[in-house]
């Protein structure tokens, strides 16, 4: 399930945004761009590709190579790092010269799709590995253009409905693909070449779609909002005089007047909402344990059985399926910073109830809704609430700061938070991580108040 | 491109990318059937009767392609190679002691498939079914039959899940007191009391007296042999770099793989057999690397799974690392030895 570390979730400024905040004609506020909903539509296809080898992956590597998958744990600190890196990179890449964004995402889908049949040809770990390494550059190269694309086609004030949107798909794919690939097993013997063949011709549509259907220039930010000059967080000195227009054709070409650098892309942290937006993510990102950690102390304190253990992350991905579209309208209506801080209080809430007593049967559902609540109010959320204070010709680049240094929080948390259970035990280690997370939700909570917040 | 020309070419696209799927799912099914005939050239398998107490015998796991493919089966143990007796009983992994067995099995499900260990009688008779966490890896059963113990590889939950971890639970067959982890016992590390989040446990061994047991901890990057306790629940380690032992029959011994430095890193053991008493290590005149808990058959002999054309094939070996390695038996896995 990647639910999990690999997403944003963080705060909800809504914009100081001038032009954001007063829809100027309220046209169409319902709809989703058709943008999203195929940016939606090749998630949901690439997910059910991917999940389906995920999980075979396991009982792939067991029952079929006869290999012990432990010596595999110790690369998994190793992709993660890297994965971050190369996520800035896409973002860079994407913003460069402009309206890139469907290509690079599309590169990043492609690499991933020609790493399926390549799992057909490799038998022992080492070329398994590096297929996944790859198959991860894939997926963080990807990941920021695609969410770019997505702010950059929805405006300002249905953000939040469109990545709510967005994430739902992409979660509903998460969760049918693990179903695809098992229905493959059931009607083979060992069809483990069936289901990655199948995985990727799932995954060649998704880049099809993608390649067909999604505009090629960062197009036009909506139709609602007049193309204007992303005055309010310009980097103080680099780069972005604020023009910027966006280039209409498809393509790489048309290149626009700034060339987005790297440093131009680090100078918005010296925006202020950008700042404290990633400040916040990180520092949040650093109290948020990772999902497994949740599952085994689910598992461990309060007795779920062995035979559901595997089924945990479906509840977090099927709540967050539920809620990722109902949050994100209501962050689009009340604000993104409420509604982030809010999934985090839902998280200190199953953090929480993890450290009482209670054993009730109701027990691992609630802790479950939390925790797909958290995600459905923060993932989609932090992208909505970033794209606000990133200008245009920047905005994979910025929402990849934001994500990365979210991710690599996330990634010291599960560090640390294996070092406390090692001293001090899992409750003792959940408590730390729980008061961390509380006081860094009080600090977000004054940080995160926004010069003006933008109701809509 | 219009509108209608993009469609029409997603759904030419789609065709061919369905054909395509379907070709190879259907390919994948058809060898089903293949697997149903029996191999020219394999193993004779019928149906018949097994006890767990006929003594010189082995039961195993057959994966002879036929209709008893996955079936326990039983040859004589001084005959391995002869024609096989199948059960009818379907099982991943399995051991048998004393008249006890157990049977680790998959439970296809609609959705995804589970795991459950079988506790079996002398006639494999189910006696007791405990759930199994993740996909099934060792089984083992004390010398008296009096316990049982399995190993399974619970699976991770991040994106392209490669992060794995074992839990090794142990069953009082008598009882069906359950400790699903042994996590829960007390570690003693070099003289200290371990507290860690990353340690894990795997290939669990029998002593005869019904409270010492063996097991391969891991943590910290490192595997350590454990000498376990069932009375005081507590583990204590006593060797490094050791997985899977497997204590000879006279308990003096632990037969093991060892992670050898300069092997392939998805091939990195070889077997030993350590001196319990000395400390002394004797590598095995094994060239290959060994994946498998190895099995006793008997103070002098030692056996073990390779990968072989159907799957698995076992060979033995002298234990104290002379002679070389002998294929016993073709396309078969998880043996037990029944001793008189």
């Amino acid at each position: 399930m990647y639910v999990a570390d690999s997403r944003a979730g963080a705060p909800g400024v809504t914009a100081s945004a001038d032009g954001v905040a007063r829809p100027p004609a309220g046209r169409r506020r319902a709809a989703v761009a058709p943008t999203v909903l195929a940016l939606g539509t090749v998630s949901l296809i690439t997910d059910v590709s991917s999940e389906m080898v995920t999980a075979v992956l396991p009982l792939y590597l067991v029952a079929g190579l006869g290999l012990s998958p432990l010596g595999f744990g110790l690369l998994d600190g190793v992709y993660n790092g890297f994965s971050a890196v190369v996520r800035l990179v896409g973002g860079h890449l994407a913003d460069r010269g402009g309206g890139r964004h469907k290509w690079v995402a599309g590169a990043g889908y492609a690499l991933s799709a020609l790493c399926k049949p390549l799992l057909l040809l490799a038998h022992t770990l080492t070329p398994i590995g590096l297929i996944l390494a790859a198959d991860r550059t894939g997926k963080g190269l990807r990941t920021a253009p695609r969410d770019a694309l997505i702010s950059l086609s929805s405006t300002p004030e249905t953000r939040g409905r469109a990545f709510g949107v967005h994430r739902a798909m992409d979660t509903a794919g998460a969760l049918l693909g693990p179903l695809a690939a098992f229905l493959i097993l059931r009607a083979t013997v060992d069809g483990y070449d069936a289901v990655f063949t199948v995985s990727f011709c799932v995954a060649v549509v998704g880049v099809l779609v993608l390649v067909l259907f999604v505009p090629g220039a960062s197009a036009p930010p909506a139709p609602s909002t007049k193309p204007k000059p992303p005055t309010r967080l310009t980097p103080p000195t680099a780069s972005a005089p604020p023009t910027a227009e966006p280039d209409k054709a498809a393509g790489p070409a048309a290149p626009p007047p700034v060339r987005p650098t790297l440093r131009a892309a680090l100078a918005l942290l010296r925006g202020r909402d950008l700042r404290r937006i990633t400040l916040c993510a990180l520092l949040l990102g650093l109290a948020t344990i990772s999902d497994s950690f949740v599952y085994l102390l689910l598992q461990r304190r309060l007795g779920v059985p062995d035979r559901w253990f595997a089924l945990l992350p479906l509840g977090t991905a099927a709540a967050f399926l539920l809620l990722a579209v109902p949050l994100g309208r209501l962050a689009d209506r009340i604000g993104r910073r409420r509604v982030f801080l809010a999934g985090h209080g839902a998280l200190l809430l199953a953090y929480a109830i993890l450290l009482t007593s209670w054993h009730g049967p109701a027990l691992p559902y609630t802790v479950l809704l939390l925790h797909g609540g958290f995600y459905a109010a923060t993932d989609g959320v932090l992208m909505a609430a970033a794209s606000d204070s990133v200008p245009e010709e920047l905005r994979s680049s910025g929402l990849a700061v934001v994500q990365t240094g979210q991710a690599l929080a996330r990634f010291a948390c599960s560090l640390g938070f294996g070092a406390a259970w090692t001293l001090w035990g899992d409750r003792t280690a959940l408590m730390a991580s729980t008061t961390a997370l509380a006081v860094c939700a009080v600090f977000s909570l004054t940080a995160l108040r926004p010069v003006r917040e933008a109701v809509s | 491109m219009t509108l209608r020309n993009r469609i029409l070419m997603l759904l030419a696209a789609v065709a061919v990318l369905a054909g395509v799927a379907t070709a190879s799912v259907l390919h994948a099914s058809a060898r089903a059937e293949q697997r149903d005939q029996v191999q020219a050239g394999g193993p004779k398998v019928t149906a018949g009767r097994i006890t767990l107490t006929d003594s010189g015998r082995m039961v195993f796991r057959n994966l002879a392609w036929g209709p008893h493919r996955d079936e326990l089966t039983t040859v004589p143990a001084n005959a391995p190679a002869g024609p096989r007796t199948a059960s009818g009983v379907k099982c991943l992994r399995f051991y048998a002691a004393s008249g006890t067995g157990v049977c680790l099995q998959a439970v296809h499900g609609a959705v995804t498939d589970t795991y459950r260990a079988l506790i079996l009688d002398a006639h494999l008779k189910e006696t007791a079914r405990y759930d199994v966490p993740g996909i099934p890896s060792r089984a083992r059963v004390s010398p008296s039959g009096h316990f049982a113990a399995w190993t399974a590889f619970v699976g991770g939950d991040s994106y392209a899940g490669t992060n794995f971890s074992t839990r090794a639970a142990i069953v009082d067959t008598r009882t069906g007191k359950l400790t699903p982890s042994l996590e829960a016992f007390r570690i003693i590390k070099d003289g200290h009391v371990h507290h860690a989040a990353d340690v894990n446990f795997w290939g669990v061994t029998f002593a005869a007296d019904d409270r010492t047991f063996y097991a391969t901890l891991a943590t910290k990057g490192k595997t350590y042999l454990i000498k376990g306790d069932l009375k005081t629940r507590t583990v204590t380690t006593l060797h490094t770099n050791v997985e899977c032992p497997s204590l000879s029959p006279d308990g003096t011994r632990v037969a093991f793989k060892k992670r050898v430095p300069g092997l392939a890193k998805d091939a990195p053991w070889h077997l030993y057999v350590l001196d319990l008493g000395t400390m002394r290590e004797t590598p095995l005149a094994e060239s290959r690397s060994v994946d498998d808990q190895a099995v006793w058959r008997d103070d002098h002999t030692v056996v073990y799974a390779l990968p072989g054309d159907y799957g698995a094939d076992l060979y033995a070996i002298p234990s104290d690392g002379t002679g070389k390695p002998r294929r016993i038996s073709t396309a078969a896995v998880s043996p037990a030895f029944v001793r008189p």
